[in-house]
């Protein structure tokens, strides 16, 4: 390889050595994904290391900047919210990857396989027998209160008894570097896309580093997934149609939906594109009316039918439970799941595996108070100044209090929340989220940020995990919060083949 | 294909080729008033009125700007937002509706009607109007000839396809009937266009040059420029890809390509319009034209075009919501009045 014509300087680190935008880094005290305490690299960064040292600065500025306008070029962007200028920003990508060495990788598969096959079992029997109730294992109060538990569902064949399809688990390390779950979305998960897309982006911008590193492909998720919605097809359909049904282009989901749709060459379709006539879903197309047996739903239950759950819904398609029910459309992920990532129900997750597996659970929670329990209420009522309390049926941040960081008037407000409604609140232990070096654009070097881990699982014929999933990064200083409405950023996931 | 899908499609290439020829229109006679420079204001604001007319919305135009001059006309017509036409305007409805449709169009389309988008609502691109006109419209119509180059090179042969055949050359035959009529004020109401001077044959080259025409005329009639010849070229070339005549028979062909109908049968409203129409570009004369009065046949001419577009909507693409349980309450609805009636005649 010869160095580039443009750049008379050296390499700016020889072997060994740190490159000077790490210079300085220090854990600080936290898990820190890439050095260890004594601020050595762990040994599976250290061949990510050595090439981007070799990187001159210049050079290195030049693909940052490259980077973002590829994205802006793309259109992967998201809407600002009541910005009539129709301002639109990018998701902010980090060029440092996080590296999870084989071994390691191999562990969290087999947890994540046990969590999701467990959730499906759970699925199956609360809608069924409801044995796990019957048996004492969970208080049949926490089920048949969740806000997300469909009752109309009892005793329906779900196709290929498959509730969750897709599932987005939540993965943090603690100060330990132990993982633990943080939740788990059994809805319509999303993020996928830009797992993809940061790949894209990453080996376009470090093109020879893939090479030698040895870094698992991420590329079949698509067909992954296609395979997934395909083997849920209704009895009898030999080529079955499968579409993918948005909110529309106004959601900020949207460019992953498409992306989503084209790489399984499959169609996105709106609400207002389908029809339903004798418990047969159909599509409008140019030629007329065509069938449709899949449905990769990207809608809540509350808006998939107007004439079953919320009336308003403009989303939905009237009469699509019927067909549903009727056998003659399968969607994914099924209806009903939501009682599964009800956040007091992830309390049990630990239980069902034992229940339904007959093992330990080998990612643990996070540690949980329930709010309904009179001994844990009590504890939450006094320690909130220490916990994060979370409303139970709330998702992407929302209804959340951040006990250390929360002025007194938002304590008393979730103080009387949760003595009003104690169902709907739990309550963690602030975890101090490990770190990962991340560049800061203000300061022109790295700085240790907090990051979480999605992975993302598919339930079909065989159970399969992304290798990686989607690294999320908190920007600001000392934020915990990854969301990207709220300053979060994300990374590319690198899982390796070996264990450095 | 979706029905909203196909919408989208066809109204994407609509708005790219409108955004095309508003920017050549623009250039075209901003470059022709520098030679100008005698006229007054108010003979100046008299030639820049047409070509609001041509492109837009004049009265909109009168509220937003009043007097008609080469700053104002190209402030209307390339950044305005709230002249639905201005080139803006149009890329962004463009994008919006590719937007929509991401997964049917390919990534280098995408990408560079992205970029075109950017580039537009980025403060460079009014600075270079400002400082350089000639290279900012450069960039808009390499930018417009490069996505249709990428469509042809990347594009499957499907029907999104020939929808956005059909919103393109629907669009380019509107628009070149359009810059023609900019110069309707010196048309006889009947009769053809009497010869130019010098400087009035500076003007119908610019029309020309607004059509991207100049060279295929020369090519044809050299280079004495008569409006007769100019007229009769763009409306009834066979051969120029931007005739009136050239783009409704690319137009009939596609839509016969969409229902697979033979050159001789129509299966919808749209293809009868557009076969006629075709029919009748075929086979009438300048001579004939002139007598009508070319502003009134290309008055004319448009409304034809307006009605093609419609009869495609209701053929394809509006599809009037009738639910079974809408079937079934007029069912039952008329079963009552039945039962009613008999009850009345047993009376």
């Amino acid at each position: 390889m010869t160095a580039p014509a443009h750049s008379p300087s050296p390499p700016e680190a020889r072997p060994g050595e740190l490159p000077s935008v790490l210079h300085g880094y220090a854990p600080a005290g936290f898990f820190d994904e890439m050095f260890q305490p004594d601020g050595t690299l762990r040994p599976h960064y250290q061949k990510f290391v050595a090439r981007f040292g070799s990187i001159p600065r210049p050079e290195l500025d030049a693909k940052r900047q490259a980077v973002d306008a590829l994205f802006l070029r793309q259109g992967i962007t998201f809407n600002v919210y009541g910005d009539t200028q129709g301002t639109e920003r990018i998701f902010p990508f980090d060029l440092l990857p996080r590296v999870i060495p084989a071994a390691e990788w191999e562990k969290l598969e087999a947890g994540l396989v046990q969590r999701i096959t467990a959730l499906n079992l759970f699925l199956h029997d609360i809608y069924h027998e409801q044995r796990i109730l019957k048996d004492g294992v969970i208080p049949p109060y926490f089920v048949l209160s969740a806000r997300h538990f469909r009752r109309e569902f009892v005793n329906f064949q779900v196709p290929g008894d498959i509730y969750i399809h897709v599932c987005g688990t939540d993965l943090i390390r603690g100060a330990d570097g132990g993982y633990l779950v943080l939740e788990d979305n059994a809805r319509c998960p999303s993020g996928a896309s830009y797992l993809l897309e940061n790949r894209r982006a990453m080996r376009r911008t470090f093109p020879g580093f893939f090479e030698g590193t040895g870094v698992r492909p991420v590329d079949n998720y698509p067909a992954e997934l296609l395979a997934v919605l395909q083997h849920v097809a209704p009895a009898g359909v030999a080529e079955p149609t499968v579409a993918l049904l948005t909110p529309g282009p106004y959601n900020s989901a949207y460019f992953e939906h498409t992306y989503l749709a084209r790489q399984m060459g499959i169609e996105i379709v709106e609400g207002r594109d389908l029809v339903v006539r004798d418990q047969r879903v159909f599509m409008r197309t140019t030629k007329g009316e065509r069938p449709v047996h899949v449905i990769y739903r990207r809608i809540d239950d509350d808006f998939l039918d107007p004439t079953v759950f919320r009336a308003d819904s403009a989303l939905g398609v009237p009469g699509l439970i019927r067909a549903y029910r009727a056998g003659n459309v399968s969607l994914a992920n099924s209806v009903g799941t939501g009682v599964a990532d009800d956040k007091a129900m992830y309390y049990f997750v630990p239980r069902m595996i034992k229940y339904y597996l007959d093992q330990e659970p080998l990612i643990p929670n996070v540690p949980t108070y329930l709010a309904s329990e009179d001994q844990d209420r009590a504890y939450i009522l006094e320690h909130l100044d220490e916990l994060v309390v979370k409303a139970a049926n709330e998702a992407g941040g929302y209804g959340m209090l951040m006990g250390p960081q929360a002025t007194a008037a938002e304590r008393e407000s979730f103080r009387a929340r949760i003595i009003a409604e104690p169902r709907n609140y739990i309550a963690q232990p602030m975890v101090a989220l490990s770190r990962h070096p991340t560049f800061i654009e203000e300061t022109g070097r790295c700085e240790g940020r907090h990051v979480d881990l999605r992975p993302y699982i598919l339930y079909g014929q065989k159970t399969t995990v992304v290798p990686g999933g989607l690294t999320r990064v908190a920007l600001r200083r000392g934020s915990l919060v990854v969301n990207s409405s709220q300053g979060g950023g994300s990374k590319d996931t690198w899982v390796l083949y070996a264990d450095e | 294909m979706l029905s909203r899908v196909a919408n989208s499609l066809y109204w994407m290439s609509r708005y790219l080729e409108r955004a095309d020829n508003t920017a050549r229109l623009v250039d075209v006679n901003l470059q022709l008033f520098l030679d100008f420079r005698s006229l007054d204001d108010r003979a100046l604001a008299d030639r820049w009125i047409p070509i609001v007319q041509s492109a837009g919305d004049e009265t909109l135009f009168n509220t937003l700007h009043g007097r008609a001059s080469g700053r104002t006309v190209t402030e209307f017509l390339v950044f305005q937002p709230e002249n639905h036409n201005s080139i803006l305007a149009a890329v962004t409805q463009a994008r919006e509706n590719a937007r929509m449709v991401r997964d049917q169009i390919t990534i280098e389309v995408w990408e560079e009607l992205n970029r075109l988008y950017l580039f537009l609502r980025s403060p460079q691109a009014r600075q270079q109007l400002d400082s350089s006109p000639v290279e900012f419209f450069h960039e808009i119509k390499a930018s417009s000839l490069y996505l249709q180059g990428l469509t042809n090179a990347t594009v499957v042969r499907n029907e999104g396809w020939l929808f956005q055949q059909a919103g393109m050359y629907l669009e380019r035959a509107d628009k070149t009937s359009r810059i023609l009529d900019v110069r309707h004020t010196v048309f006889p109401a009947h009769g053809a266009p009497a010869p130019v001077n010098q400087a009035g044959a500076l003007e119908w080259a610019a029309v020309l040059r607004s059509c991207s025409a100049w060279d295929a005329y020369k090519s044809m009639h050299g280079a004495d420029v008569q409006p007769a010849l100019v007229a009769e070229y763009l409306l009834l070339s066979p051969e120029f890809p931007r005739s009136v005549r050239f783009c409704v028979q690319a137009l009939n062909a596609t839509l016969r390509g969409i229902s697979g109908s033979a050159s001789d049968r129509f299966a919808n409203d749209a293809e009868r319009l557009s076969g006629r129409l075709l029919a009748q570009l075929q086979f009438t004369t300048a001579a004939e034209i002139f007598g009508t009065g070319l502003h009134a046949y290309i008055d004319e001419l448009q409304a034809r075009l307006n009605a093609i577009g419609e009869a495609l909507f209701q053929a394809y693409i509006f599809q009037p919501f009738l639910t079974p349980d809408n079937g079934q309450l007029q069912q039952q609805e008329e079963q009552q009045q039945q039962r009613r009636t008999a009850a009345a005649v047993r009376r």
